[in-house]
């Protein structure tokens, strides 16, 4: 997808709009306790403060923990578990896959044999080739779920088609989508990627009225938010589900949301999903492994167990700016999915911090030195 | 990478341990090690500058590109070495070295007027004058005793930093 040797560039000022104050989350050394008294040579040599916040980042940084993968405990660690780690290898290798891989095969032909002619004999007749495909398109998620012994508990009531509602998830995995999807043909917002995953979004999700998008363009993000909008006020639309979060954490924290999908005046109906670990990490890390890596990760696994909790609808407060509304829901989705906060933006996995949160130190810095030459 | 701990063995912690002065305990090895190796995308066995920049807390740092110089392409125990500075078991004299390690970035033993300048410089950014940063700098240093000319030593900066009651520790978390 995205190469992960790609040299990470400043973020366009345009990608800095959405994002509160990250400042106000991040303890900052320097200013904990304002120091004063006339300025000696000893306060302007003494870069303790900025040095241990720079060490503390290198030790340890609430960023890079959003995107550690963490494969389930090792158990096969003595006489009697280890041949049965063994057999259950062989078993998943050798008898699971190849029968997922069956299923999946007899799902995909079964899906193209009834979605071709559908696509093509019934172009002029849009509602019912719409209402077809639809359908069709649930079936082969469902198949793919089946492919992995998907096992998802969904609660709370199904999402309606009405106009005027959009659909967040957290995101830790494009297969949320596929989970997500077997139950309601959602139109789903994604970027662009290559290879096969590019053809099928531009042939089978184009069907269901999906959006793309391309990170590395800032301008996009104009056109985007003008399609989304288009898109959710259309009655006839599937509704729309949007991961506010921009990229895929690891199911254990939750990113800052963007407020994109949060200022289309809409209701906004927040959905959260949580992978049940011990069976498998569905993490999909992109920077380690491609999609296909990925899903025959999955495919080897025992099951994908996860839980599905579509949540209340909110609406945007009076008086609430679309960040205030995009962390209210960001802070229902963690609560009930049992993820960390953290005040980091998911693109900064894609490029650098702006030059704004330097300069902010260096502006507290200059301030306080010449505040305390006034001193005497 | 998960468990990379199982690629370090006793020997091998007990050498890293001794080259940086036994400031860190064994179990704070390993989760360098562990943090090492996260950072170290390709397990190359050393961390490139791109990798640490990859940690937004640290891009965002005034001196993260003076530090990036004296981080990037060491390996695992030049890197404990290097933090051993913020151990809490480290002494003052140990932590003035490394500050004056950042200052000193030609490493000639000695930090001249413009050395002190160009930290002073990343600290403030665009928000003091060149002009307002020499004046105050020379100020300063005349009220110290030294002059514009000076060329400041360790023991230089440990005279003008000891007894300021320096602190400069971080905490390697441990599982």
């Amino acid at each position: 997808m995205s190469g992960s040797q790609e040299k990470l560039k400043p973020s366009s000022s345009e990608l800095d709009l959405d994002r509160p104050n990250i400042e106000d989350y991040l303890p900052s050394g320097a200013s904990i306790q304002e120091p004063h008294g006339k300025l000696r040579l000893s306060d302007v040599l003494d870069i303790s403060p900025i040095l241990t916040e720079a060490a503390g980042a290198i030790v340890d940084d609430s960023f890079t923990r959003c995107f550690k993968s963490n494969p389930p405990e090792p158990w096969n660690w003595n006489v009697y578990l280890f041949p049965l780690w063994c057999f259950g290898v062989v078993f998943r290798y050798l008898i699971l896959f190849p029968a997922r891989a069956i299923v999946l095969t007899i799902g995909w032909i079964i899906f193209l044999s009834c979605f071709i002619p559908v696509h093509f004999l019934l172009e002029g007749n849009d509602a019912l080739r719409k209402k077809l495909e639809r359908v069709l398109v649930e079936l082969i998620c469902s198949f793919f779920v089946a492919s992995w012994t998907g096992v998802v508990k969904y609660h709370g009531p199904r999402p309606s088609m009405r106009p005027k509602q959009v659909f967040v998830a957290n995101h830790t995995s494009m297969i949320d989508f596929i989970i997500l999807e077997q139950m309601t043909a959602f139109a789903v917002i994604m970027q662009k990627h290559p290879g096969w995953v590019g053809l099928l979004q531009s042939t089978i999700l184009e069907s269901v009225g999906c959006i793309w998008f391309n990170r590395s363009e800032a301008k996009d993000r104009e056109i985007v938010a003008k399609k989304l909008r288009d898109h959710s006020q259309g009655a006839d639309n599937n509704p729309l589900l949007i991961f506010p979060e921009g990229t895929c954490v690891n199911n254990q924290y939750s990113v800052m949301f963007k407020k994109g999908a949060f200022e289309l005046g809409c209701t906004v109906c927040p959905i959260a999903i949580k992978y049940n670990k011990i069976f498998v990490d569905a993490f999909w890390n992109s920077r380690k492994q491609s999609f296909t890596i990925h899903l025959l990760q999955l495919m080897t696994s025992w099951a994908v167990v996860c839980d599905v909790w579509y949540l209340e609808p909110q609406n945007l407060r009076p008086g609430e700016t679309p960040i205030e509304f995009a962390e209210r829901v960001r802070d229902i989705i963690s609560v009930r999915a049992g993820l960390k906060k953290v005040p980091w933006d998911g693109y900064l996995k894609y490029s650098l911090p702006s030059p704004k949160h330097r300069e902010r130190k260096q502006q507290s810095f200059a301030e306080s030195v010449l505040r305390r030459l006034e001193e005497k | 990478m998960g468990n990379s701990s199982s690629m370090l063995t006793q020997y091998d912690i007990e050498e890293v341990q001794n080259h940086c002065h036994k400031l860190f305990s064994q179990q704070e090895i390993v989760s360098l090690y562990q943090r090492f190796f996260q950072l170290d995308r390709n397990a190359k066995g050393f961390i490139s500058a791109d990798e640490l920049l990859s940690v937004p807390e640290f891009a965002m740092n005034p001196l993260s590109q003076r530090l990036l110089k004296m981080v990037d392409r060491l390996n695992f125990k030049d890197f404990v070495a290097f933090l051993s500075a913020f151990s809490a078991k480290a002494s003052v004299q140990q932590k003035i070295k490394l500050i004056f390690k950042v200052y000193d970035s030609d490493g000639n033993g000695k930090v001249s007027f413009h050395d002190i300048l160009e930290v002073f410089c990343d600290l403030s950014g665009s928000f003091i004058s060149d002009n307002q940063r020499e004046q105050v700098l020379t100020q300063l240093l005349k009220e110290a005793g030294y002059s514009k000319d000076s060329y400041l030593t360790l023991d230089d900066f440990i005279k003008v930093l000891g007894s300021s009651g320096l602190k400069m520790e971080v905490e390697v978390p441990v599982d």
